[in-house]
């Protein structure tokens, strides 16, 4: 009875091997992608592709420091960014005017180390708009960074020196002192800047997940009482985890400012915080690699799917309402149940009600998908018809609503049918 | 005193308009927790609505049956949707709702295009009521008016003197106590999510001819709806409808205002051509509810008149 009692911690602590493979070889095996990438020639749009995917990476990252790791769900996130963004901009043309002029400390400044600053002006907007809005979590958080990012947007307008009006602020990269043999000119060489950043970002938020803080905002987001009990004050704990989400937004912000080398006040709009709210959600909040995940398809959703169809922001909107009904966890959620389902010994049963719900799930897609099509299509009024795989969709065909009604609800059906049978098994 | 006299008629209309629409949110968010990202793409279906039916019959008809139509949307996304998701906490159904919103606004712009539909005043209506100060005013204003104020005393008098309204407003405070009771309290959440999108829709119909009705008119009027609510406080329709009143009026006084800060702060020595001297009091409009809401989260976390902090 009394051996059972006393707990052995140490066979609790995870061994050096488990430490490897569950903390370094991710990030490693990540590194390595990104570095490999190069080595099979892209193109340059692939290349501006893969660019934008670094930034929203970090960007994503740093929100999910609010959102999955501190339960703060913000509606401002691109403030930072763009605060950020616009100091690194800023930061890139004092470089270009001091190359020019009389030099000082800007003319020994590197284009490549500017999402330092990004970084800094980030930490330092977090600091001053966090300490009002970390006192509380939950609903009152979520407005007042509603509140402030529709004040900063404003704002953004009406200082013209800072923000640049309409047209924003443009800079240019190829400026001051050279590192590493880069002149930051084509975009292959702007890739390894942004895979440079990417990987330290990457590696920096993984590294905040695993100090003292870092655990705290995990506690405070689970019981905030319970971590005051214990001595610590969860408001505090809050605000510093606000202002290193801030930071690392920034950092992406440094980021974007030296890949596209222009800001305007858009980008501290609602719009962009609604879209990384979107892509770390939709990746998987509950999984470090969630947000990577997330930022990785919405970016290249964004910059494929709308050349196929306009209405791509529909289909997201779908994905995004299927992932907050249905998977909770995410795509890492899903990937993560797979991964576990296939070693697990009921193998062939979870199979076969995986079977089920993909079957479902795609004849719902495609019906959804051809519904959709036929009535932008009608909406537009040019009288173009949707013509998939050499078929002819016309709005007024029978044949056209029986490829919508049909498969839309037979996916129904057998979704449902999956779902009765699951619930049958349990019980 | 002309523009005193304007600013407070159109003041009024603005503010009575945005307790229409907050009125719903106010009681779903009092008793379910939910703020409703999506509550005023249910103000602009219910402005659609009321085009497409006033097109093909009258406006009269739209009147009626939009915010009808609106409302069992309402109710079938909380049957279908919030309460599936309600299992996972409020911040999934936060997110829910923000998705929702997401989605209304594209199918807006499939069904009836991105550029602004031509939904107009009524002709029994479109005529001008009296003259004041040799400027006309218009009798649709006035018509609003009515309507926000029988609205106003429909909805007092179901929450205050039916049997149902007693249970909502029991509900509102002590859900599980009503449930203990025997009602049927996801039934009447379903009710109260449905009468509140109504209510947004009614707001729609009459709004969207006064105002305009394009897809951003949800985006537009959303922020500002959670601003009444916040302000206004949990659980308190007065609470509401005084800050629908302060907010209505507080916008439409700034944007009559055309004094430039450089002529309030001159003494300082900010000159009109610098840029913080440029601004004008007008151009603050847009910002001064959210300078609002985050003072009020700040200082009084409850609101003005709310009986419990959010």
């Amino acid at each position: 009875m009394s051996d059972q009692t006393v707990q052995n911690f140490e066979s609790l602590a995870p061994s050096a091997g488990q430490k490897f493979t569950q903390r370094v070889l991710p990030l490693a095996v990540f590194a390595l992608i990104i570095l490999i990438i190069p080595m099979f020639n892209p193109s340059n749009l692939m290349l501006t592709l893969l660019n934008v995917m670094g930034i929203n990476i970090v960007f994503a990252l740093s929100y999910n420091m609010l959102l999955g790791r501190g339960g703060l769900l913000s509606f401002g996130h691109a403030v930072y960014f763009g605060l950020g963004g616009y100091a690194a901009v800023h930061a890139m043309r004092a470089i270009e005017n001091a190359s020019y002029g009389d030099g000082g400390f800007w003319a020994s400044y590197p284009v490549f180390f500017l999402p330092v600053i990004g970084f800094g002006v980030g930490a330092l907007a977090g600091a001053i708009i966090g300490w009002p809005s970390c006192r509380r979590a939950g609903t009152p958080f979520a407005m007042i960074s509603l509140g402030v990012a529709e004040l900063i947007a404003a704002a953004g307008f009406m200082f013209g020196s800072i923000f640049g009006g309409e047209e924003g602020i443009s800079g240019d990269r190829m400026n001051g002192p050279e590192l590493f043999g880069l002149s930051l000119g084509p975009i292959n060489e702007v890739y390894w800047f942004i895979a440079f950043w990417t990987i330290l970002g990457t590696v920096g938020i993984y590294a905040f997940t695993r100090t003292p803080l870092g655990k705290m905002s995990e506690a405070t987001r689970d019981n905030p009482e319970r971590v005051e009990f214990v001595g610590y004050d969860p408001q505090r704990v809050r605000y510093l985890v606000f202002i290193f989400a801030g930071g690392f937004a920034g950092l992406a912000g440094g980021m974007a400012a030296v890949q596209y080398e222009i800001f305007t006040p858009e980008a501290v709009s609602l719009a962009p915080s609604g879209m990384v709210l979107l892509m770390a959600y939709i990746g998987g909040i509950r999984y470090f690699a969630g947000p990577i995940l997330g930022a990785v398809v919405l970016t290249y959703m964004q910059s494929m799917l709308s050349d196929y169809s306009e209405a791509w922001l529909l289909y997201l909107g779908i994905l995004f309402m299927a992932i907050v009904m249905f998977a909770p966890g995410g795509l890492a959620g899903i990937v993560a149940g797979l991964f576990n389902g296939l070693r697990a010994d009921d193998r062939s049963e979870r199979v076969s009600k995986w079977a089920i719900m993909v079957v479902g799930c795609v004849l719902a897609f495609v019906g959804l998908v051809a519904l959709v099509e036929v009535a932008i299509r009608w909406s537009n009024g040019y009288g173009e018809v949707f013509e998939p795989f050499g078929m002819h969709l016309p709005t007024a065909s029978v044949l056209t609503w029986v490829l919508i009604v049909l498969p839309l609800a037979a996916g129904f059906a057998i979704l449902r049918f999956g779902a009765t049978r699951n619930k049958e098994g349990q019980a | 005193m002309e523009t005193i006299v304007f600013s407070l008629l159109n003041g009024v209309i603005y503010g009575l308009l945005l307790f229409m629409l907050s009125s719903g949110l106010t009681l779903i968010f009092s008793m379910m927790g939910v703020l409703n990202f999506a509550h005023a793409s249910f103000y602009m279906l219910g402005a659609y609505f009321a085009y497409t039916i006033s097109e093909a019959s009258s406006f009269w008809i739209a009147l009626i049956f939009a915010p009808i139509l609106v409302g069992l949307i309402g109710a079938a996304v909380e049957r279908w949707g919030l309460r599936t998701v309600h299992v996972n906490g409020h911040v999934a159904e936060l997110l829910f709702t923000f998705g929702l919103a997401y989605l209304i606004d594209e199918v807006v712009k499939i069904i009836w295009g991105r550029n602004a539909v031509d939904y107009r005043v009524p002709e029994l209506l479109d005529f001008p009521l009296f003259e004041l100060f040799g400027a006309q005013y218009p009798a649709y204003r006035i018509f609003t008016l009515f309507v926000a104020l029988a609205m106003l005393a429909g909805l007092w008098f179901i929450l205050n003197r039916t049997r149902a309204g007693l249970i909502i407003q029991a509900a509102l405070t002590h859900p599980h106590m009503v449930g203990h009771l025997g009602h049927n309290v996801p039934r009447i959440f379903m009710t109260v999510f449905g009468v509140g999108c109504a209510l947004a829709g009614l707001a729609g119909v009459i709004g969207g001819n006064y105002l305009v009705t394009d897809p951003a008119m949800a985006v537009q009027m959303g922020p500002i709806v959670f601003v009444v609510v916040v302000v206004g406080g949990l659980g308190s329709l007065m609470g509401a409808f005084l800050a629908a009143m302060l907010l209505g009026l507080l916008q439409t006084f700034a944007v009559a205002i055309d004094t430039r800060f450089a002529d309030i702060f001159g003494f300082l020595g900010l000159s009109e051509t610098s840029e913080v001297g440029a601004i004008s009091i007008a151009s603050l409009a847009p910002m001064l509810p959210f300078l609002l809401l985050v003072i009020i989260l700040m200082v009084r976390p409850r609101g003005l008149m709310g009986d419990r902090e959010l």
